[in-house]
């Protein structure tokens, strides 16, 4: 019966997933798109208007330097994740059933933990009177205290330590559905591990790959309470300048633009990904 | 016990060593996700105030935590929110699974599309797309607008764990029913909705962690009196350390515990 047209009824109970979708969706996208084009007066209300201005104020060196920042601490946060994660989802996706399910067990709980909790944790380690400068202090007491917290080497460990499990899971996800058959049989042909990997695995594993290098880069990039919290002030990224925009400095038509911005780079990003997957066999 | 085995020749010494470093490796990776959790748990029960030296076992941050009146408050907020989403989410996405699942019409791959982007689109955009949507239409900030933004990227999780457990299903059940003279709604009912019952409750519950533990949107859509417990320890900790946060800390590791518990128990229940 799949694939039946839908009667009267089902168009009703599709209402209101319709509705909530161009309400909540596309309404406010656009309405993003109608507020960048706008300028704000001096009391900080938005005036409706047709202006590239704010694009325009993009180009600065500034905000450009600001753009490029947040994207290099993504690919940078991304790529230590994929290093990380990537060993350890095949681990997981290869292991006995029984410490399968244990080990998936271990990296779901921190996935579900909140990453304001596990930002903290780094807070109280980093910190000028934290863990690990009472390590250093002990171990190498004329090095002490280092300024470790609100630097970028901050950021980016809290922002892999956040990340890390929506790397492993869906890597996981694709190691798992590897059939083992074809590996054995690179091996029988005489391959080693080393020719495996970039032969067969890397390839069939590619979907996972680009579903969790998504999950991390995409809300990497926006991110705006890991960064607070361990850079301070003194590495803003995307995410803190958009949020200053809208609730400090009440500038929403240019916060506005930047969203734009990076609705454009998550879109362009998705349509990237969308032809980089292989059709058919490889969906889902 | 043992399953019969094809005879295989022992691995040879580079697999093996792989195999080994890739276990270590692992332990090694779990170490670093849990040792700053499990750190911030021991000394939420350390008695001293922010040293790091351990001054004796105390459960005095969590009496304080228990005595600070604005964070009882945030917790309940998330609380009703967190239930209000949970509720709103299981039926956009029940319904929506279903219909996706059963029907095809023109529009139904933007429709897809369209579910999805929620669920991938930086936080940030849904805040403040909705924020400038509240503002533009004058209502004012408050535990709607933030349950609204919470079941925007809430309901997709329902709907796609729905949707899988839809596809597995055997087609000829509902058909079965239809003869015996079940009406549409009625096989809905009395078929399909026991069998996605597994799936209804694991899609209800990663509505109520994720709304439970959001932060991003809830921050621009939230007012003062509507503040949710993240938006709290947000500003708190922004401020910088304080051992409540610890304590409270170790109770947000055990919601997510106790979650990932009753999900696996789940899992096993619907083999």
């Amino acid at each position: 019966m799949p694939g039946a047209r839908p009667g009267a009824l089902a168009w009703l109970l599709l209402t209101p997933l319709l509705a909530w979708l161009a309400l909540f969706v596309v309404l406010p996208a656009l309405l993003l798109l109608g507020c960048s084009l706008g300028e704000r007066d001096e009391f900080g209300q938005v005036l409706w208007g047709f202006s590239l201005e704010n694009y325009a104020r993009l180009l600065d060196p500034v905000y450009l330097g600001i753009f490029l920042r947040s994207l290099g601490f993504a690919a940078l946060t991304t790529a230590l994740c994929l290093l990380i994660g990537y060993p350890v989802a095949y681990h997981l996706a290869r292991a006995a059933p029984r410490v399968r399910e244990l080990l998936l067990l271990l990296v779901m709980v921190p996935f579900w933990t909140s990453f304001l909790v596990r930002t903290y944790a780094w807070m109280a380690i980093l910190r000028e009177e934290g863990l690990l400068n009472a390590l250093v202090a002990w171990l190498q007491p004329a090095w002490a205290p280092l300024g470790l917290l609100y630097t970028p080497a901050a950021v980016v460990t809290g922002l892999v330590y956040s990340y890390l499990p929506f790397l492993i899971l869906p890597v996981y996800a694709s190691v798992e559905k590897l059939d083992g058959a074809l590996i054995e049989a690179a091996h029988d042909l005489g391959a080693g591990p080393w020719r495996v990997f970039p032969a067969v695995i890397l390839p069939l594993t590619l979907p996972g790959i680009a579903a969790g290098v998504t999950l991390v880069f995409v809300p990497a990039v926006a991110m705006f309470a890991v960064t607070d919290l361990l850079g301070g002030a003194r590495v803003p990224l995307l995410g803190n300048v958009i949020q200053n925009q809208f609730l400090q400095a009440r500038d929403w038509p240019f916060g506005a633009a930047l969203g734009v911005a990076l609705l454009a780079l998550f879109l362009v990003s998705q349509l990237g990904l969308r032809a980089l997957r292989p059709r058919g066999a490889l969906r889902g | 016990m043992a399953a019969p085995r094809t005879p295989q020749l022992p691995p040879a010494a580079g697999p093996r060593l792989l195999a080994a470093g890739l276990r270590g490796w692992t332990a090694l990776v779990l170490v670093f996700l849990y040792l700053p959790v499990l750190v911030l748990v021991a000394y939420s029960f350390n008695a001293a105030r922010l040293g790091v030296g351990w001054e004796g076992f105390s459960g005095r941050w969590y009496a304080e935590l228990l005595a600070q009146a604005p964070l009882q408050r945030a917790a309940l907020n998330s609380l009703v929110v967190a239930t209000a989403t949970t509720l709103l989410s299981v039926v956009l996405g029940t319904l929506g699974a279903w219909l996706l699942h059963r029907h095809r019409f023109p529009g139904r791959d933007l429709l897809e599309a369209l579910v999805n982007l929620p669920m991938v689109m930086p936080e940030i955009l849904l805040g403040i797309s909705l924020l400038v949507l509240f503002a533009l239409v004058g209502v004012g900030l408050g535990f709607t607008t933030v349950v609204i933004g919470h079941v925007t990227f809430s309901f997709p999780f329902v709907l796609v764990a729905v949707r899988a457990r839809l596809q597995g299903l055997d087609p000829a059940l509902e058909e079965a029913a239809r003869d015996l003279g079940a009406t549409p709604w009625g096989a809905f009912r009395l078929v399909i909705l026991p069998a996605l019952r597994p799936a209804i409750l694991a899609g209800g519950l990663m509505a109520f962690l994720l709304s439970w533990d959001e932060l991003i949107v809830t921050y621009f859509t939230a007012s003062a009196a509507s503040a949710t417990l993240p938006l709290k320890v947000f500003g708190l900790a922004k401020v910088g350390l304080n051992p409540v946060l610890n304590a409270l800390s170790a109770l947000f590791l055990l919601v997510a515990i106790t979650g990932v518990a009753f999900s696996a128990y789940l899992r096993r229940s619907a083999r």
